[in-house]
């Protein structure tokens, strides 16, 4: 069985299409990004995020509603707290989420010591018969607004130094123009991403950093793999316009770029459905990443290689001095 | 394999090495040196606490300020070690930061309070041997009447009856009594002694503040210092009164001496010792204290724990004492520094904490495990029926890749967590790209008509730079998720980074090994791709 083969799709002649769609789709993510901006975690925020689990041990205790958890934790002088239900309603377990507001402590260190004792003594029902570290407690995270900043340059840091890196690493392998370009398309990825996070309001935590870092791993491969073809390409096809041996070496591989991102989207799916609850917003970003990643990859990459080529290099029309080093 | 080749010998290790560090998995009652070499848990996945401390060093100067840190590691290394916590990891980050993790722990307001708190000096009475007999048998009563906020001793209870049925005039003569609690302990030469393997229950014990609740107002039950020589030998168990006649505020310095080897006393002849020297006010106090207690024990307490309670002889004016017990000379040392700070060396802050719930932790093995059964199945069985004979052999390579990862994750003694079971995840659904670069490559030289062999050399030929140059570039995010990341996110890069790695050895080495060795020959005119 075979998919793809020897197709055809004249990808470079509808890249203006796909250069239209990206920039649709990044407008709307800068968008989303100027109103929304990122919902950083406690990771970065710094704060204290607390799951407690308050299902009532007797079954005559009505379940527990979140208004009413909510209207406790504002009256006993936390109204900035942060409640969802994590999984199904029934199992009752609360995420309570207090950010800093400030870089300064606002969140002292016995905060989650405050929130349990204000549910300890506010909700006795739904704490009876329980032990509180055992049975209530599912995590706590509290994190110190001093990590919470360096956490934050860490994060920025890494994302662009990998970049840098990935940046000198094709800049050595092909030419500086292939390098850049698929930098601009890795960009493209991490902005719709972030985008889409900003406007759904979904937390940036410290996993979804490192998901968006294996995005730019996994992208990367995907351009890579297209670019090593187009280079080998142009040595065999020296007499053929450019934008034709770009295409040839696109559909070329263009099975092997469904077959990858479908077996690497089909895991993350997995993780998405059936991960649990810790992993699904790392997973989601994953399937985002795999998805965007591969449209880069085949629509956005190697057709801007094509036409900053045909900007810098008016006089010569065909990127033969490529291949001159091999 | 007919012939010697680099090729084969590689295949061997890479089998080997997984097998030797997945052994221990899978196979109970390995010999102990193969069987400790297990994968561990990350604290994400065990449930457990994890504190990171920053030792405030500003108001030291620069040469104190280093051996701060690693002074303030050694104390609450000693103090986790008395909270009775089982493979704790106490690591120093960077220059002040020390990073502490308490697996298991479930009591965490108390594990908390224990590592924050300064250093308590105090000087207690010990009680007379009857008191302390009749304190014991009220622990005994209140424990049996509540028992059911002591698991621990419930269970050992019911165990206890079970002997006590069977041989119970051999269980009495060991045990001081045959309450709950009093059966833990027996009677020494001085103090009451704690069988070694029953010390961690009765510092558990000692920890809970429902078992403080159980002991009588007015006392406190305390262990002795563990022997550092022996260190798993039985403890000594004090019965002391909970006032406190002297504390660190009383002591102006302390000193590590060593006894002459001529000295009369046998507790500092020949051995290290600490003496102090009180304040004034002290110094008064202990003149009080010694006067009206003469013949009584005085109990030199640390952090709860007695370091030596020796008998007050006569009246000690002067202010100066000797704290004499069974130290090494490291560890007099110590106990002088701590003596003379007051407390830790430099306060710490503790400047995040995570708790995670074992329930929690065993939910994220349950689901991660799951997806990633999911998402191997869906995968082998695409190469299954996409490549054929060829698929199957990438499929077989690829249950290895992942027992690989977790070999080499136990090679390095590394921890798995939840972020490293979705890196291995990932890989799963990643590491058949090479395959598949390889495969398309291959299929597309059988169409331009060659022979299989041949089009599998030409295949891999081109096909192995690609592999190379895709691979690096994820290396390069891995190595940045490793350098700035930390805790599970360095879990997650390292198990990428190791999956990336073998994927890449699998692909270029094993997959084409077996293909040429077992699949095709140099007549053969079918490839099942």
């Amino acid at each position: 069985m075979r998919i793809f083969q020897n197709t055809n799709i004249p990808f470079v002649g509808i890249r203006y299409y796909a250069y239209a769609l990206s920039a649709i789709l990044l407008l709307a993510g800068i968008v989303g990004l100027a109103v929304n901006g990122l919902n950083w975690s406690i990771d970065f925020t710094s704060g204290v995020a607390a799951k407690v689990n308050l299902k009532p041990v007797e079954a005559s205790v009505p379940p527990l509603k979140i208004d009413k958890l909510r209207s406790i934790l504002k009256s006993n002088g936390f109204p900035e707290a942060e409640i969802q239900f994590v999984g199904d309603e029934e199992n009752a377990s609360f995420m309570i989420k207090i950010k800093s507001k400030t870089s300064s402590s606002d969140v002292s260190s016995d905060t989650k010591g405050q929130i349990l004792d204000i549910i300890q003594a506010n909700l006795p029902e739904y704490v009876k018969g329980k032990d509180i570290s055992r049975d209530v407690i599912e995590e706590i995270y509290e994190v110190g607004p001093k990590v919470g900043g360096e956490l934050r340059t860490a994060a920025k840091l890494a994302v662009f130094v990998s970049l840098i890196l990935m940046i000198v690493y094709i800049w050595f392998r092909f030419e500086l123009t292939f390098g850049l370009m698929a930098i601009l398309a890795l960009f493209h990825d991490v902005f719709i991403i972030l985008g889409i996070f900003a406007i759904t309001g979904k937390e940036i935590t410290v996993q979804i950093i490192a998901a968006l870092l294996t995005i730019v791993g996994y992208s990367i491969n995907d351009t890579i793999v297209i670019f090593d073809r187009i280079r080998e390409d142009l040595k065999i096809h020296r007499k053929e316009p450019i934008p034709e041996v770009f295409n040839r070496s696109i559909n070329q591989t263009l099975s092997r770029t469904t077959i990858t991102a479908g077996t690497t989207l089909f895991t993350a799916l997995a993780l998405y459905f059936f991960g649990g609850s810790v992993l699904h917003d790392f997973a989601f970003a994953m399937c985002l990443g795999i998805f965007f990643g591969t449209y880069s990859s085949v629509f956005v990459a190697s057709n801007l290689v094509i036409d900053i080529n045909s900007i810098t290099h008016k006089e010569k029309k065909t990127l033969q001095h490529l291949t001159k080093r091999k | 394999m007919k012939k010697f080749s680099w090729r084969g010998l590689s295949i061997v290790i890479f089998i080997c090495v997984t097998a030797f560090y997945l052994a221990p998995l899978a196979i109970p009652n390995l010999p102990e040196w193969w069987a400790k070499n297990k994968l561990k848990l990350g604290l994400d996945l065990r449930g457990g606490m994890q504190i990171l401390l920053e030792v405030d060093t500003s108001e030291l100067s620069v040469a104190d300020a280093r051996g701060a840190v690693d002074q303030n590691i050694k104390i609450i290394r000693e103090r986790i070690d008395q909270f009775g916590v089982a493979e704790p990891s106490i690591q120093k980050l960077g220059d002040k930061r020390i990073m502490v993790q308490l697996p298991g722990v479930s009591n965490f307001e108390a594990a908390e309070k224990l590592i924050k708190q300064t250093a308590m000096l105090e000087f207690k009475l010990v009680t007379p041997p009857e008191d302390s007999k009749r304190v014991l048998d009220q622990i005994d009563l209140n424990i049996t009447n509540n028992l059911s906020f002591f698991p621990a001793l419930a269970e050992l209870d019911k165990k206890d009856k079970v002997i006590l049925g069977r041989d119970s005039l051999k269980a009495d003569s060991v045990a001081t009594g045959t309450g709950i609690f009093s059966s833990l302990v027996r009677p020494g030469e001085v103090d009451f002694e704690i069988q070694y393997s029953d010390v961690r229950l009765v510092q558990e014990l000692l920890a809970d503040s429902m078992f403080l609740q159980a002991v009588p107002m007015g006392y406190q039950v305390a262990l002795e210092k563990a022997d550092a020589e022996t260190a798993r030998s039985d403890r000594n168990l004090l019965v002391l009164s909970t006032a406190v006649e002297l504390s660190g505020s009383d002591l102006a310095k302390a000193k590590v001496e060593y006894g002459s080897a001529t000295s009369t006393d046998p507790r500092i002849a020949n051995k290290p010792y600490v003496s102090i020297e009180m304040k004034r006010e002290g110094a008064r106090k202990f003149e009080r204290v010694t006067a009206d207690n003469v013949g009584k024990r005085l109990a030199i307490v640390l952090d709860g724990v007695v370091y030596s309670a020796p008998n007050i002889q006569e009246r000690i004016a002067g202010g100066r004492a000797q704290i004499t017990g069974k130290f090494t000379s490291t560890e007099a040392n110590e106990l002088s520094i701590v003596l003379n700070t007051g407390n830790l060396v430099a306060p710490i802050k503790p400047i995040s904490t995570s708790i995670i719930g074992a329930t929690l932790g065993s939910d994220s093995i349950q689901s991660g495990s799951m997806a990633g059964v999911i998402g191997l199945v869906a995968v082998v069985v695409f190469m299954l029926f996409y490549y054929k004979l060829a698929g199957f052999i990438a499929d077989f390579v690829l249950v290895f890749n992942i027992g690989f990862i977790l070999a080499i994750l136990t090679a390095f003694g590394a921890t798995l967590t939840l972020p490293g079971i979705a890196g291995i995840i990932l890989t799963i659904g990643m590491a058949v790209d090479a395959n598949v670069l390889i495969y398309e490559r291959i299929r597309e030289e059988l169409d331009s008509g060659k022979t299989p062999r041949s089009a599998v050399d030409a295949g891999y030929k081109r096909a192995v730079v690609t592999v190379w140059d895709a691979n690096l570039t994820t290396l390069i995010a891995a190595a940045v998720l490793y350098y700035f990341g930390s805790g599970p996110i360095r879990g997650f890069a390292v198990t990428l980074a190791i999956g990336i790695v073998g994927s890449m050895f699998c692909a270029i080495v094993f997959v084409r090994s077996i293909l040429e060795t077992f699949v095709i020959t140099a007549t053969s005119k079918k490839l099942s791709i």
